[in-house]
């Protein structure tokens, strides 16, 4: 399984980012090999409608969880479409934190409708 | 002859300049006065009439799941966002679209065909024998002005004389009401402020290519720095409106100062003969 989790640098030592389709960096996690992939997000200096664009750069890439702050509207409805789980971080830790607060079952799925 | 009225800064007196010289040219002749501030169109507040409407509509993208094989060439391709393709659903967001075609352009299996959405309208009226009144109206949350700008432009088309009343800044909306203008009214006012847009908006006349002439509004006669500007770029002032409380009246009970005040019909005919003069 493919987790992305929005980050504000490459690496899963970067800390977390609470914006969802404008975060610098989306670090993506394999749970099974545990290898990771840390893509530069080119929407960040986009007008609008950034948050369906994100949800498809996401599904490209196979993630089917993804771990931010918050969601914005057209990007909850694009990633309900998806069959994406979302989960909250609002803590101010890594990747690494996040993805292990997610694995203990500790994060709060984010309602998308 | 098409007059486009602008600023740069809100709150000038456009639509003021505008009602005024519409109503004095529309004694002598045919006008169209067009409300090109689709997104808070208020001449019709100086001209109360029983108006007719017309929709304005965008095309914006509608898949034929039929033929639609998820390639996702169309969401890659937007770059609004107005379409996403995520796993097996293409998902459209109507009032992201800015209706270029392009999503329908690039689907290698032609899925995509344009609709028609409505976005705002047109408000036409005739409140006085010899002027005609065109809003365009911009829906609330809606993103496309200049279409709906367009689309009042075009209800005037064919008409001898036109007026564009444009909405405050410089960017897009403004530029669709300039183009196509013969004549550019800039109309100011004595601040810093007034100023400063006032250099904007005169820079986009000058790129456009249309020739224009300042009317300063509000003048406390101290305008030396607006005059100055003026005379470095060749720009007439054609009309000085004085700061005072008796004006301000009128207009703000959405009065005429040519109507109600005297001498300001004369005044404002001798700005539209200043500004027919230049007809090309």
């Amino acid at each position: 399984m493919i987790v992305c989790i929005t980050a504000r640098a490459p690496g899963t030592d970067a800390p977390v980012e609470q914006r969802f389709a404008r975060a610098p960096y989306f670090v993506f996690v394999d749970t099974e090999t545990g290898k990771s992939e840390s893509i530069e997000n080119p929407l960040i200096d986009a007008a609008g409608g950034v948050g369906p664009r994100a949800v498809q750069l996401l599904s490209d890439r196979g993630a089917t969880v993804a771990i931010t702050g918050h969601v914005g509207g057209n990007a909850a409805r694009a990633l309900a479409a998806g069959g994406f789980k979302v989960f909250a971080y609002q803590g101010s830790g890594s990747v690494a934190d996040a993805l292990a607060a997610y694995t203990a079952g500790n994060l709060q799925p984010i309602p998308l409708v | 002859m098409k007059i486009a009225i602008a600023s740069g800064k809100g709150g000038t007196g456009k639509s003021t300049v505008a009602a005024n010289l519409a109503w004095t040219l529309a004694h002598s002749r045919d006008v169209v006065l067009v409300d090109c501030d689709v997104e808070e169109p208020n001449l019709h507040l100086f001209f109360p009439s029983e108006a007719t409407d017309v929709p304005v509509t965008a095309p914006v993208p509608e898949i034929d799941y039929a033929r639609c094989n998820f390639c996702g060439e169309c969401g890659k391709f937007c770059r609004f966002g107005a379409l996403a393709v995520v796993k097996d659903t293409v998902l459209t967001f109507p009032y992201l679209c800015h209706s270029c075609g392009g999503c329908a352009l690039v689907c290698p299996r032609g899925a995509i065909r344009e609709v028609p959405r409505a976005i705002g309208r047109v408000s036409c009226s005739r409140p006085l024998p010899r002027l005609v009144l065109i809003t365009g109206i911009l829906n609330e949350g809606e993103v496309l002005a200049p279409k709906v700008i367009k689309a009042a432009k075009m209800l005037a088309e064919g008409h001898p004389l036109i007026m564009y009343d444009a909405s405050p800044g410089i960017a897009c909306p403004v530029i669709e009401t300039l183009e196509g203008s013969d004549y550019c009214l800039l109309v100011t006012e004595s601040t810093p402020f007034g100023l400063h847009d006032l250099r904007l908006a005169a820079g986009v006349a000058e790129e456009l290519g249309i020739p224009a002439g300042v009317v300063i509004n509000r003048s406390d006669g101290q305008d030396e720095n607006t005059v100055e500007f003026c005379r470095e770029h060749n720009l007439p002032i054609l009309m000085t409106i004085p700061f005072s409380r008796e004006i301000a009246t009128v207009t703000s009970r959405g009065g005429l100062i040519v109507r109600d005040l005297p001498g300001w019909e004369e005044r404002f005919a001798e700005l539209s003969g200043e500004i027919l003069g230049v007809s090309p």
